[in-house]
């Protein structure tokens, strides 16, 4: 039996995102004060506390700030899926946020590399993923 | 108003840390440790009214204080918890010294243990990175470590085999403290670069190794610090920053918020890293050392990797850096890990570190670094002279 894996948990303030997720589109908040992007969703722009905030749809372009290849999971869920790349991905509205990036070869990945979100459409989930600008759908 | 040379620790003890505890709990280890370290200082008990306490993930999720006060038959008049990861040990020194100087209590015990009965049960957290990074399989401490190490790389050209020497000087010092899990286990970079991959591109000699423990310092003011049996060691700096709990929203990721504590201890203490005779910085993963290297400015941003090739950090060489082994070698007991580096620096300090004493060390460096690059505290230590 299959150790299953822990999917998204949303919270109120976080459902906007993953309503969007699940119809193939990534947003992120923007203030209405200093226009800074954020990523996760907070009730208060972080950078300066405002509380009027946009959601507003990101070009879903991206470039790896870095990435980690994992041969042993924190979470025994993954054990089947190893390795697989974990990264940190810089969006180019500026938010960085925790992803895997498919469709690459472990050996290709590199810090700066230039991605593009991808949905997974097949699996019950609102993951997004990236993979290189490049090779845009994931394999199958 | 400074916290410079305003307390002392007077007293330090270990539970050496162990793969596995067994027929204890958490309190009962806590217990050993306090009345060790209370003997170490010949403090008697009722002497001691601050306590200072860690979390007790399932087992005391409230009121910590209060039940390590009441096992031990204290009546603090200063109870509190500090919740700094790595650096709750270095975070409480400070801490106390404040409710010293605030007359709040004279002589505080700050004190962190843990059991190890297999592997602990996940914490059943619900919070952003419950939320955003578990799903994608990033759960765990690795795989932030491992990034870290991935950018510092990308960006300096550091390299496996470099990162590979942390482990092993540190292995190196180790034969000379018996209490360490890997004492008398020297291992070389070839060693470390054979050792299967966990997250690229850190390997498992470059990860340090969970176990139970405990450790305890007892800190007083500066009115009645030399009236017990041993020679004080002196708080003459300290700083603290936290600036993320998730990596990506670090605002970094090859300088750490160390950066800015040690700044702040150097500037307290009036000190900077040429004035340093010891190290005992926090060492959970090998690229941890080489950021905290360069974050005290002992060497350039990104050249820890050639910097630690010409560096000797054995008790006898230019630069003693963690002379029992840290956790790299000794295992790491939870919270009380990062304790550790404390009570090595008192051990030097005060010249009771037997077969591994530093020449008479009158300067040391405590680092304690939590989560993921996240929370850090930095100390200067002094000998009493
Ligand atoms: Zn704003």
């Amino acid at each position: 039996m299959s150790i299953p894996k822990p999917g998204p948990t949303p919270v109120p303030m976080s459902k906007p995102f993953w309503s969007a997720t699940a119809q193939g589109q990534l947003v992120v908040q923007r203030c209405q004060g200093c226009g800074t992007h954020q990523h996760y969703p907070r009730v208060v722009c972080r950078h300066c506390w405002l509380t009027e905030l946009d959601w507003v749809t990101c070009s879903g372009d991206g470039r790896v700030w870095t990435y980690t290849v994992v041969h042993r999971p924190g979470h025994p869920a993954w054990e089947p899926e190893v390795p697989y790349v974990l990264a940190l991905v810089e969006l180019d509205e500026g938010p960085r946020l925790m992803t895997n990036i498919v469709n690459i070869a472990p050996a290709e990945m590199r810090v700066g590399l230039a991605v593009r979100a991808v949905f997974d459409d097949t699996a019950d989930t609102s993951l997004v993923h990236f993979a290189p600008v490049d090779r845009p759908l994931p394999t199958p | 108003m400074t916290l410079r040379n305003s307390a002392a620790v007077v007293g330090a003890a270990e539970v050496p840390p162990s793969r596995t505890t067994t027929g204890m709990t958490t309190l009962d280890m806590i217990a050993t440790v306090a009345a060790a370290a209370a003997a170490d200082a010949g403090v008697a008990k009722d002497e001691i009214d601050g306590l200072l306490v860690g979390p007790q993930v399932g087992e005391t999720p409230q009121h910590v204080p209060a039940t390590v006060a009441e096992y031990l038959g204290l009546r603090p008049r200063y109870a509190d918890l500090v919740d700094l990861g790595g650096a709750t040990g270095a975070g409480m020194v400070w801490r106390a010294a404040a409710a010293i100087q605030a007359g709040m209590c004279e002589t505080a015990l700050c004190v962190l243990g843990n059991i190890r009965e297999g592997d602990p049960p996940r914490s059943p957290n619900r919070n952003p990175i419950r939320e955003f990074d578990v799903p994608y399989g990033g759960s765990g401490a690795n795989q932030a470590y491992a990034m870290v190490a991935t950018r510092h790389m990308a960006e300096f050209g550091t390299t496996a085999e470099q990162l590979a020497q942390v482990p092993v000087f540190e292995r190196a010092n180790a034969r000379f403290n018996p209490d360490a899990v890997f004492h008398d286990k020297p291992i070389t970079v070839d060693d470390v670069l054979a050792s299967p991959m966990v997250m690229e591109p850190l390997r498992l000699l470059e990860v340090v190794m969970p176990c139970g423990g405990a450790t305890a310092v007892l800190v007083t003011g500066r009115g009645s610090a030399r009236r017990f049996r041993r020679r004080p060691v002196w708080l003459r700096g300290a700083g603290e920053k936290v600036t993320h709990r998730a990596l990506s929203q670090a605002p970094e990721l090859t300088t750490s918020p160390l950066a800015a504590a040690i700044a702040d201890a150097y500037r307290m203490a009036g000190v900077g890293p040429s004035d340093l005779d010891l190290l005992t910085p926090y060492d959970c993963y090998s690229i941890m050392l080489a950021v905290t290297f360069e974050d005290a400015g002992l060497c350039a941003k990104g050249s820890a990797g050639p910097w630690m090739a010409e560096q000797d950090f054995s008790h006898t060489g230019n630069l003693p850096c963690n002379p029992h082994g840290g956790q790299l070698a000794c295992g790491q007991a939870d919270l009380a890990g990062g304790m550790a580096h404390l009570v090595e620096a008192v051990r030097q300090l005060r010249g009771t570190a037997e077969g591994r004493q530093v020449a008479d060390p009158a300067l040391a460096l405590v680092t304690g670094n939590g989560a993921t690059m996240s929370e850090e505290v930095a100390l200067v230590m002094e000998a009493d002279s």
